[in-house]
């Protein structure tokens, strides 16, 4: 787990309800709706979070790119020809808290502390993906995050998290029922994440 | 998806004997509990009639299916209905947003203080199970504990819906008191009958004595669907029954040489057979009435000979004005008791003994079944005979059981005495004169029962009604009938959805006394060799074969 390669960054900003994370490589961000996990020290403990947002932006926020591929062939030879941008851009994402560990127990909703900067942030794949969806208690958390397109970030963590099931459609039927109770008063949103979930 | 992050999608669905379906939401004893079903139990698969199970905190409760529903989330669901053209969101909605409800109507429980399941048995629920109690269909064992298992006095009758389980019936408790057997014609209710009577006669606690009307009980009957040929209780157990004919010839047209022709002398026509007869021989209170005049001026075992030699005309009006009766109300019933003259089986000149060798046969533990050959179709024949008869029993039963008592003997062999067209002999207007009246009201105390089958139950009599004990009702539609089999039994309209809906063919509602619980059954099979084969009917060959054996195991393999 604390294998370098698969570390993705570092928070470099963290509330309560979301930390953000800068990439260590260019366009490194994890797709929406993944799981990811920082922390986990010895001082403070695990905390899950799920990315809703990533953004590539200058790194100094007073100078903006500037259009380079005029006499260019393809995209990426811009990059080829200014390797100064990999260290001028930057990609951050941020991630919505929606569990921690406490004592070895997953809990899933808020950790008491945010997790500190510079923590490491690393996706959660297979065995913990599937421990972490084995239930649904989060997912108020996220349907009533103030930040847009939750909907689309519930449904894209739903996607991927049901990859690490041997069935993946009966998991997802099975988080449809779980989400209709909670969206029963919001029909037209109940099928909007559903569409979106159909396979 | 629970607490502990396992997430099986079919785990509900066990592959136990018991099928989870749902829980309880809300509910009440009087109105049944309302069941949330599960998503994965398909609404489509629950019947009204299913027997199901609670598992409360202490109590298991045991209950029927009295109604089904469909329920949504939100309204808004049923003005604007989600895209169920993808599949995967109707899936999902199914069961959720739109479910479905069962009512079950809790009737027992077992279990609770100290109260152990097997023990004491079930008892009437008394209250209801606790929220969230999870509901499933009952298993083979529920059957069991709720309705005992086969042996000598638990005939197997039938199975509950949808399982394989036998659902058996209490015999010596069936017996105790009058039962019916209800249903719209065509529905079940003789193949129903003969199996009760094979029960009857199996157990042996008490003896059958049948009217059979259409001779279907004695040696052998039809089956309407498919006009095949079963087999009577003559022919399965020719020790134990007897066959009395009234149409000798027509009972050996059908291959069968009755073991008594039955007779009836004009003197053993009393003034009550009279007032039976009135609604089929179409006579007026007062020409019925006479009858009674005229035993007090002939005298009794006389009067009706008498009468009926008086040539017509001017002789039955001195009569009249005799008896002060009104002439042509005596007049009528002349010409009317003349009608009885056409029957063979009614004899001029001297008594019989029908009576004595009814009696004989039960007493020695046999069952009678009495046909009536072409006289069945004749209502005013049937209903005069097995009232005649039944009076001379019932009298003789009575004076027997009050010796026994008098004197510590044993009391008389239990008898039921089966009767169809029941209406005819239990109608409102009679059932408080006729035989068969007291003998339904008065229930066991003289140890004589009947068996009603009948197609109409809204022409009998409330009281009488009121007093039987088992109801057997295969279909019925009309709702009078409906509601005179479920008067006075509680929960009566919500077994009403499940009367309504029952199969035309081999389905039935049993309720009463000697079931601990209403419940739907499909009748056990009767009619093919593996039937007759469970009811302990071996044809020839097997009963030489075992002769053999039993010959070979005594004298050994040389046969002596």
């Amino acid at each position: 787990m604390t294998d370098k390669n698969h570390r993705l960054g570092e928070v470099i900003e963290a509330s309560t309800t979301e930390f953000t994370s800068q990439s260590y490589d260019l366009y490194g961000a994890p797709p929406l709706g993944t799981l990811v996990r920082c922390g986990g020290g010895s001082e403070t403990g695990v905390v899950y979070g799920i990315v809703f947002e990533v953004a590539t932006r200058s790194l100094d926020s007073t100078r903006r790119p500037i259009a380079r591929g005029r006499d260019e062939d393809s995209e990426a030879a811009i990059y080829e020809e200014n390797p100064q941008l990999n260290r001028l851009l930057s990609t951050e994402f941020r991630a919505q808290t929606v569990g921690h560990r406490d004592d070895e127990t997953l809990r899933r909703w808020l950790a008491p502390l945010p997790p500190r900067i510079h923590s490491f942030v690393h996706p959660c794949h297979g065995d913990e993906l599937r421990e972490f969806a084995g239930s649904l208690e989060f997912v108020p958390i996220l349907l009533s995050a103030p930040t847009a397109a939750t909907d689309d970030v519930l449904a894209s963590f739903l996607r991927r998290a049901s990859e690490s099931y041997p069935d993946p459609e009966s998991f997802l039927i099975q988080a449809g029922r779980q989400l209709t109770p909670l969206l029963g008063d919001q029909l037209q949103r109940l099928n909007n994440i559903l569409r979106r979930l159909s396979p | 998806m629970t607490q502990n992050g396992s997430m099986q999608p079919e785990s509900l669905v066990g592959q136990t004997s018991s099928q989870n379906l749902g829980m309880v939401v809300s509910g009440s004893l009087t109105e049944g509990m309302e069941v949330r079903l599960d998503s994965s139990t398909s609404i489509e698969n629950i019947k009204v009639g299913t027997f199901v199970s609670i598992q409360g905190q202490r109590m298991r409760f045991f209950g029927v299916v009295t109604e089904v529903a469909l329920k949504a989330m939100d309204q808004t669901m049923v003005t604007s209905p989600p895209d169920v053209s993808n599949p995967f969101i109707a899936k999902v909605i199914s069961g959720t947003a739109a479910y479905g409800t069962i009512t079950v109507e809790p009737m027992l429980t077992i279990g609770g203080g100290d109260n152990i399941a097997g023990i004491d048995g079930p008892q009437p629920a008394k209250t209801v199970p606790p929220h969230f109690s999870a509901v499933g269909t009952a298993t083979d064992d529920d059957i069991r504990i709720v309705f005992g298992e086969e042996d000598e006095n638990h005939f197997y009758i039938g199975n509950p819906l949808d399982m394989e389980t036998r659902l058996c019936l209490n015999i010596e408790e069936l017996v105790k008191r009058s039962n019916g057997v209800f249903g719209k014609s065509g529905t079940g209710k003789t193949f129903l009958t003969r199996l009760l009577l094979l029960g009857i006669l199996q157990n042996g606690t008490a003896s059958n004595l049948v009217f059979d009307m259409h001779g279907e009980y004695g040696w052998k009957g039809t089956s309407e669907s498919d006009n095949r040929e079963v087999k009577g209780l003559k022919q399965l157990f020719p020790s134990k029954v007897a066959v009395f004919s009234l149409d000798e010839e027509s009972s050996r047209r059908r291959g069968l040489s009755p073991d008594y022709i039955v007779r009836i002398g004009y003197e053993e026509i009393e003034p009550e057979d009279v007032q039976m007869l009135r609604d089929t021989l179409n006579l007026s209170e007062v020409a019925a009435d006479a009858a009674h005049a005229l035993q007090r001026k002939f005298g009794r075992r006389k009067w009706l000979k008498s009468f009926l030699d008086l040539p017509t005309g001017s002789d039955v009006g001195e009569l009249a004005q005799e008896l002060n009766v009104n002439e042509r109300a005596l007049s009528t019933l002349h010409s009317r008791l003349a009608r009885l003259d056409r029957y063979h089986f009614m004899d001029k000149d001297s008594g019989h003994d029908s009576v004595n060798q009814i009696l004989n046969y039960i007493e020695r533990g046999m069952h009678v079944v009495l046909e009536f050959g072409r006289y069945g179709s004749d209502l005013t024949a049937y209903i005069l005979v097995a009232n005649l008869l039944t009076r001379r029993i019932y009298d003789r039963y009575q004076r027997l059981t009050e010796q026994a008592m008098g004197d510590q003997t044993e009391r008389p062999r239990p008898l039921v005495i089966t009767v169809e067209e029941a209406h005819k002999f239990l109608s409102p207007a009679i059932a408080d004169q006729t035989i068969f009246g007291t003998i339904a009201r008065e229930m066991r105390k003289y140890n004589v029962t009947l068996l009603v089958v009948d197609q109409r139950p809204s022409g009998i009599d409330d009281e009488v009604m009121s007093q039987i004990g088992t109801k057997f009702t295969c279909l019925l539609d009309n709702e009078r009938d409906i509601d005179a089999v479920l008067t006075g039994v509680s929960g009566s309209r919500k077994l009403r959805s499940v009367l309504a809906r029952l199969e035309s063919k081999q389905q039935a509602l049993v309720f009463g006394h000697s079931v601990p619980m209403p419940v739907v059954i499909s009748t056990r099979d009767y009619g093919s060799a593996d039937s007759y084969r469970e009811f302990g009917f071996r044809d020839e060959a097997e009963l030489k074969a075992q002769v053999e054996q039993d010959i070979a195991d005594l004298f050994g393999p040389d046969g002596g």
